[in-house]
């Protein structure tokens, strides 16, 4: 049997499609770890990258702070994490997501604050808005785009580390990869890999009509020759910014 | 002073211990000669790939769009299966592991790369055919040096998040100090080892930021006063 049939054979077998170890039930499982290690790593990121980008201050610490995380083995985290009080649980391929995606949201959400337009600012500051309503209402919404683009990179990657769960026994759509690859299974195995990339996938492409939805309609051309171009001090933290899955 | 800590609170089980590395360091240093080579391995084979190819998207405009698309998507599959699916060709060798760690520092470094060469003014390269620059000469001693700052920022990228990716090489016995952090998982959880390996290996990526930083700064003296600007 070829291995596109072994992988077909273990694809279609209802057995796969059930219970807790179903792919259906560690696709959930995945997804659930990503959102809230997501959540986490925002309520972290999100509050000093937004004040500090406002205020303009700290470049180097945000960027030394991206620099620092890249560097940073989410394996080495996360095992850390189980060995740990919190133990081989779900809270801690959280935790450790959250660890790896601090730096990039914190970086990136920095550098899209600090660029906002210096006229933009003055003209606001000359409408005598005060700093709650500069940030509120004419820093974050131009911000959004870089921010939101930010978000789309961290989210794919979070969602494909979050399959290093595996080697501590947590589930996600890892385990059956690692099963296939222990048992020498081709069809679980490239089965189960094909099941990784539709879902990583797919999360760029939801995370990309988000990006698209967050942008405003006269800002949204500007932001696609921009990604386009790939012009790298526009888009620092993002062509900078690199994975450890 | 660990020794009195460790009578204290009796842990059977420190986070950190210098006996261990006294003892270890034979097999520290097998991970760190493992975790530098296939670095290095990775890195090499994903530049030699990456430069033609971005040279080739940059000749041919239409290229450049499918190659980035492509690498964004392949950038998507997380490395821990890119290894597992590469395992039944490539076999349980440190090959298995430097071939998908190439991929991957291919992705950033075309991006870099063409980024680099796009950055180039064309203001300059107008100037330099004027003077009668060949091609050749002009892409050597005109786009290349100027596209350099940018390129080499790609190479110290790739390579410090190499260095991180590494560790996921432990799936099929070579993970440098991933297979360290491993191995204190399965036995008994020994946490000396896990938090070992893992600054271990935050180190040596942060040696190699900044010697690759080190190398950008020399090898583009023009930009120097720039940076001590910014």
């Amino acid at each position: 049997m070829s291995v596109l049939q072994q992988m077909w054979t273990w694809l279609i077998d209802p057995a796969n499609w059930s219970g807790d170890e179903g792919i259906p039930s560690l696709a959930g499982q995945q997804v659930r770890i990503s959102v809230y290690a997501m959540l986490l790593a925002s309520a972290i990121a999100l509050p000093p990258a937004i004040w500090l980008g406002h205020a303009r201050k700290g470049g180097a610490i945000a960027s030394n702070i991206g620099n620092i995380g890249r560097a940073i083995p989410t394996l080495g985290i996360l095992i850390m994490f189980a060995v740990s009080p919190v133990g081989v649980t779900e809270l801690a391929v959280v935790l450790a997501l959250a660890v790896f995606a601090v730096p990039p949201l914190l970086t990136n959400t920095f550098v899209a604050m600090r660029d906002v337009d210096d006229e933009v600012r003055d003209a606001a500051r000359g409408m005598g808005m005060r700093r709650r309503q500069m940030i509120g209402k004419v820093e974050l919404p131009l911000a959004l785009p870089l921010i939101a683009a930010g978000y789309r990179t961290a989210t794919v990657q979070v969602m494909a580390t979050a399959t290093l769960a595996a080697f501590i026994g947590a589930g996600t759509l890892g385990l059956p990869v690692l099963v296939g690859f222990g048992l020498q299974d081709n069809g679980e195995l490239f089965g189960a890999a094909l099941c990784v990339a539709v879902l990583c996938i797919s999360t760029e492409g939801v995370m990309a009509v988000v990006q698209r939805l967050l942008t405003p309609k006269a800002l949204r051309r500007g932001v696609e020759t921009r990604r386009a171009q790939l012009v790298p001090d526009r888009e620092p933290s993002i062509d900078e910014e690199a994975v450890a899955h | 002073m660990s020794a009195a800590a460790a009578a204290v609170d009796e842990p059977p089980n420190p986070w950190f211990s210098w006996a261990f590395i006294r003892d270890n360091q034979e097999l520290l240093l097998t991970a760190l000669r493992e975790h530098v080579t296939i670095t290095i391995v990775a890195m090499l084979a994903a530049i030699v790939i990456a430069f033609p190819l971005a040279l080739l998207a940059r000749r041919y405009r239409r290229l450049e769009g499918p190659v980035l698309s492509l690498a964004g998507v392949l950038y998507t599959i997380p490395a821990l299966v890119v290894i597992a699916i590469l395992w039944p060709i490539f076999g349980l060798s440190p090959l298995t592991v430097e071939i998908a760690l190439a991929i991957y520092a291919l992705l950033i470094l075309l991006r870099n790369f063409i980024a680099g060469l796009d950055g180039v003014p064309s203001e300059v390269v107008d100037a330099a055919t004027g003077m009668g620059f060949s091609d050749r000469r002009l892409l050597w001693r005109v786009q290349i040096p100027l596209a350099l700052p940018t390129m080499l920022a790609g190479v110290r990228i790739a390579t410090v998040s190499t260095i991180g990716l590494v560790t996921i090489g432990a799936l099929v016995g070579h993970g440098g100090f991933g297979s360290l952090i491993i191995r204190g998982f399965e036995d008994n959880l020994y946490r000396a080892e896990i938090l070992t390996a893992t600054l271990a290996c935050v180190l040596l990526a942060v040696i190699a930021e900044v010697s690759l930083l080190g190398l950008e700064r020399a090898a583009t003296p023009w930009a120097r006063s720039r940076r001590g600007a910014s």
